[in-house]
């Protein structure tokens, strides 16, 4: 387990972050540019002295100012993936890959050289020079290179941020599935909602140098309180689901979720396989009863459970379906309604309001 | 081959050469070390460190040969403790000449060194810390070989620089042939004879000749080591 609890004043602004991120799965330091993401991933790594605070990670303390306790970089094992990859260039590959590796004592290795070339895919890059390689080829090596330190912990600094969208859906699977393989803490920072719903498990929402809230991506998407900072995913739901029907005949995915079955475009995922959607909250609309002859292939008996000014006469309201969904109404349609907290409504879903794109693998 | 020049003047490019060679590999330790603080370090004295350093650049050759004289001579206070010390004379041996050659073209070498740490990309350097790797492995498996072209060049210069100086040397450790004239030396002491404008102008030649290898030698040696660095 990773513990956090770091302050440190620049001039204008304060950073003041205290959280937890525990293995396995991936923990996200989310918020806008500027937030402090950065210089927390800094203070953990040991390049950046908080001024007061502690970390420690899988039991070691690698800083605590109350018993003037401060690792330096080097022995704190903990590994740092950059957004600029940061290879050695005068080094191949191979080399830099065996760079935290060869004067790591046999004894606290964790990880072979091969199994993790394997994992990454780094067979045919092994003998080739940093500048040779693409952004995403970069990426994966510069992993490879930290998990091959043997890390009591991962950091990853928006490893992403500088890749093209085609480079990203290559590079993400392989950032999936080193987080199913290892069994330390994650941290990855970012600020790309599509990063965040493919990737995280938890969430801590970062907001002018301060974290202001934690708990599962879920839980923390669908709190009202935190949509001025959640609002980059646009108002909507983060909904788990599993693949119940991979492609039916007029050519739909079937994905079973708390509520019920949802018919989206199909996805090419097979039977079985654990995904997280968005649902936006324009995207649903609200009945009484439920409808008859309608196309909306998806609807859902649920409750509302709060509701919300959004703006221009415009109204968000909080749905239980035994999961959170947001429905963005007018507030006419509160009126007419009669909607309040408690009362039941059947919340509809268009399939084709669903984007693919937002339909992420979350094994 | 030999025919062409006089046993004296190939003695007098010997000499050069030797001079230098051991002007430069003796200072280039001490070059690096400098080069890196200046690029690296901020502490209390760092401008009068950097004036004192760049102090013979700007300075006529002929004080700063005076000034080592007055410090290593026999009877200065550098030059009687080596003698008592170690039994090691430097006024008016080869050994002399390298040090005024040494002091004479440090400056160009660390200038050229403590550009090229300067470039050298501390961001690499972090993430190699985070790899587990202390200051010591970082300077010398990642500092070092980054600045590689940037020392290279400063070594070049220096050599070239070794090879030209006259003013400090003949101050220092005077004329004397087969241990102390050097290339630039002998020309000067031809320039001096009526009646030798030949072999003058075949050391001119010679000069030319070492000065513009030295340079080509140089390029080529860094533009082979920046691909190396970035291929």
């Amino acid at each position: 387990m990773l513990d956090v609890s770091v302050r440190k004043s620049f001039t204008g602004v304060t950073i003041d972050a205290a959280f937890t991120a525990d293995a396995p799965g991936i923990t996200a330091l989310f918020g806008r540019s500027g937030a402090g993401k950065s210089s927390v991933i800094a203070m953990i790594a040991g390049l950046l002295r908080p001024d007061t605070g502690h970390v420690t990670a899988e039991g070691a303390t690698l800083f605590d100012a109350a018993r003037r306790t401060e690792m330096p970089p080097e022995r704190r094992r903990v590994g740092l993936v950059f957004q600029d990859g940061r290879l050695f260039p005068h080094l191949s590959v191979r080399r830099n890959l065996r760079y935290g590796m060869d004067r790591l004592p046999p004894g606290d290795r964790r990880v072979g050289f091969d199994h993790v070339v394997a994992l990454l895919g780094l067979e045919s890059l092994l003998d080739r020079r940093p500048g040779a390689l693409s952004g995403g080829e970069k990426q994966r090596v510069a992993m490879g290179r930290a998990l091959l330190a043997s890390p009591r912990l991962l950091l990853m600094d928006e490893p992403l941020a500088a890749l093209d969208a085609e480079r990203k859906a290559e590079v993400m699977p392989f950032i999936r599935r080193l987080a199913g393989e290892l069994e330390i803490p994650i941290l990855y920072v970012s600020h790309a909602t599509d990063e965040i719903l493919a990737l995280a498990d938890r969430l801590v929402l970062m907001d002018d140098g301060r974290s202001v809230a934690a708990g599962p991506v879920e839980d923390l998407m669908s709190r009202l309180d935190l949509r001025p900072l959640t609002g980059r995913f646009a108002a909507g739901a983060v909904v788990r689901a599993t693949v119940a029907v991979p492609r039916s005949d007029d050519g739909l995915t079937g994905l079973d979720f708390a509520g019920g079955r949802l018919w989206v475009p199909a996805v090419d995922q097979p039977a079985g396989r654990a995904v997280r959607l968005r649902i936006h909250a324009r995207d649903v609309a609200l009945a009484l009863t439920p409808p008859a002859d309608t196309s909306v292939q998806n609807i859902f008996p649920a409750t509302v459970a709060e509701i919300a000014e959004a703006e221009d006469g415009q109204v968000d309201v909080r749905l239980d379906a035994g999961c959170p969904l947001w429905a963005r109404v007018t507030r006419r349609a509160v009126h007419t309604l009669g909607l309040e907290p408690g009362r039941s409504v059947h919340a509809m879903i268009k399939s084709v309001a669903v984007a693919r794109r937002e339909i992420a693998d979350h094994a | 081959m030999s025919d062409l020049l006089t046993p004296a003047e190939w003695t007098a490019i010997g000499l050069s050469l030797r001079v230098a060679v051991w002007a430069v590999a003796a200072s280039l330790p001490l070059g690096i070390a400098a080069g890196w603080l200046l690029a690296r370090r901020n502490f209390p004295g760092k401008l009068l460190v950097d004036g004192l350093i760049h102090l013979p650049m700007v300075l006529p050759p002929v004080a700063v040969g005076y000034i080592l004289l007055l410090l290593l001579g026999r009877n200065g206070p550098l030059g009687a403790f080596l003698h008592d010390a170690f039994g090691i004379t430097v006024a008016f041996t080869w050994k002399g000449a390298a040090v005024a050659s040494a002091v004479v073209a440090f400056p160009l070498m660390v200038r050229a060194i403590r550009q090229a740490v300067a470039a050298a990309d501390q961001g690499l350097e972090a993430a190699a810390r985070t790899l587990g790797a202390g200051p010591a492995r970082v300077f010398f498996t990642i500092t070092l070989p980054l600045a590689a072209p940037g020392i290279l060049t400063g070594t070049l210069l220096a050599f070239a620089r070794s090879l030209s100086e006259f003013g400090a040397t003949i101050t220092f450790v005077s004329n004397i042939p087969g241990e102390t004239r050097t290339l630039p030396l002998a020309l000067y002491t031809q320039i001096q004879t009526p009646g030798a404008e030949w072999p003058a102008a075949r050391l001119a030649v010679v000069s030319v000749v070492i000065a513009l290898a030295a340079l080509a030698g140089s390029e080529l040696l860094s533009r082979h080591l920046t691909r190396k660095l970035h291929g």
